[in-house]
């Protein structure tokens, strides 16, 4: 046992292709008979992941859900950042340069709109919960944009840990609906073409978000998606504790 | 060669990811700014380009073509070891900004579609592709 767990954790890498194998072979099946196709299989395989994720950071108390178990380490390299913007850029092979001229004042207007509605979404519910003061509602607010600006905001107004850990956590929650919600709310919002792709990558711009939650729509649509997300944490990152902070501070004193 | 695609792929991976390191610093935040869109720009106009002087053969369209089908067992990776525990455990407060924040920009994106030519729904997937995704 020890030494098959043994072969295992050395070639991790090799054995998150196994694993990352099954659990596509699963939800395929499960998509076939349990939805009749309804819900792609790539969407099952998200949300079982997920599920997985869970129950791996249950088990351990780490960061990195099942990659936190020894023998699934290689999962971590498989799904992280490097290989997931590999793969990401490599999807925009054969894109329409067109499609996205098309888009790109769309994208752009989506962008700056998706940085600040979620900035007030987040800062709003932070009041609604009693963190009132500017320093609580910047932070959150900018956690409800990305794991990433949240931190970012939260330490340079100088906001408590606790409320940093907030607002990675709200992120962490986004991040989480959008890979999940997105299939579903798709038809809804008119989400089966390049430029509302463009749009969707601007408003939501969770990078990992979008990633899973266009691939489990339609995978043609990710590199529209992607490529206005990319710019999301950057534009979150310099709004959050300038603009929107001082913003907040004047609303709300300080 | 396959290994040519790869590298070129890599290529404008790093240059992108440099790129957007590099406009991180120049605006003053600690993050990429955009790398990822800018390798996808290189990426697309450097193959068009190598294509048209039949210097990107298939052997090496192969080299891309390969990471781009491995998107989505990435994607299922990635949501594997995503810190869910900690989403669920930050409480009612972190759900809701998550979830207002994801409502509120969902209902926009109807709205920022309208703007400028249409764009055509993608049209339905050919059996082959299904099969790949």
């Amino acid at each position: 046992m020890d030494l098959i767990a043994g072969v295992l954790e050395r070639n991790g890498l090799l054995f998150a292709f196994v694993v990352v194998g099954a659990m596509m072979l699963v939800s395929g099946w499960l998509s076939k008979t349990l939805t009749r196709g309804r819900l792609q299989g790539s969407a099952i395989a998200i949300i079982l992941g997920l599920v997985l994720a869970y129950f791996g950071g249950i088990q351990t108390g780490g960061e990195a859900g099942m990659a936190d178990i020894a023998i699934f380490s290689g999962l971590g390299l498989m799904g992280g950042a490097m290989l997931r913007d590999f793969a990401i850029v490599a999807t925009a092979y054969g894109v329409d340069l067109q499609e996205i001229k098309k888009a790109g004042a769309a994208g752009g207007l989506a962008l700056i709109l998706g940085v600040f509605v979620s900035f007030i979404a987040g800062a709003a519910v932070a009041a609604a919960f009693g963190y009132t003061d500017p320093e609580s509602m910047a932070t959150v607010g900018s956690g409800a944009a990305t794991y990433i600006v949240g931190p970012v905001t939260g330490t340079a107004v100088g906001a408590s840990s606790d409320v940093i850990a907030l607002s990675v956590a709200a992120g962490l929650v986004k991040a989480v609906i959008v890979m999940v919600g997105t299939p579903m709310i798709a038809p809804l919002i008119g989400l089966n073409n390049p430029k509302a792709a463009m749009a969707y990558g601007g408003l939501m711009g969770t990078t990992s978000g979008v990633a899973g939650g266009l691939a489990a729509t339609d995978k043609r649509l990710v590199p529209y998606g992607a490529m206005t997300a990319t710019f999301y944490t950057g534009l979150g990152c310099l709004l959050g504790p300038s603009v929107f902070y001082f913003a907040l501070r004047f609303l709300f004193g300080g | 060669m396959v290994l040519y695609g790869v590298a070129a792929l890599a290529l404008c991976m790093l240059v992108g990811m440099i790129i957007g390191d590099l406009i991180g610093v120049f605006v003053g935040v600690d993050a990429n700014v955009g790398g990822v869109g800018f390798a996808m720009i290189m990426l697309v106009l450097v193959s068009a380009w190598l294509r048209r002087k039949g210097l990107f053969p298939k052997p090496t369209e192969q080299g891309v073509l390969f990471w781009s089908a491995l998107y989505i067992p990435i994607v299922i990776a990635m949501a594997a070891t995503q810190n869910v525990a900690e989403a669920i455990e930050g409480g009612p407060m972190a759900i809701l900004a998550g979830v207002a924040a994801l409502a509120a920009g969902a209902a926009l994106v109807p709205v920022i579609s309208r703007i400028g030519e249409r764009s055509e729904p993608l049209p339905p997937m050919t059996e082959e592709e299904k099969m790949e995704a």
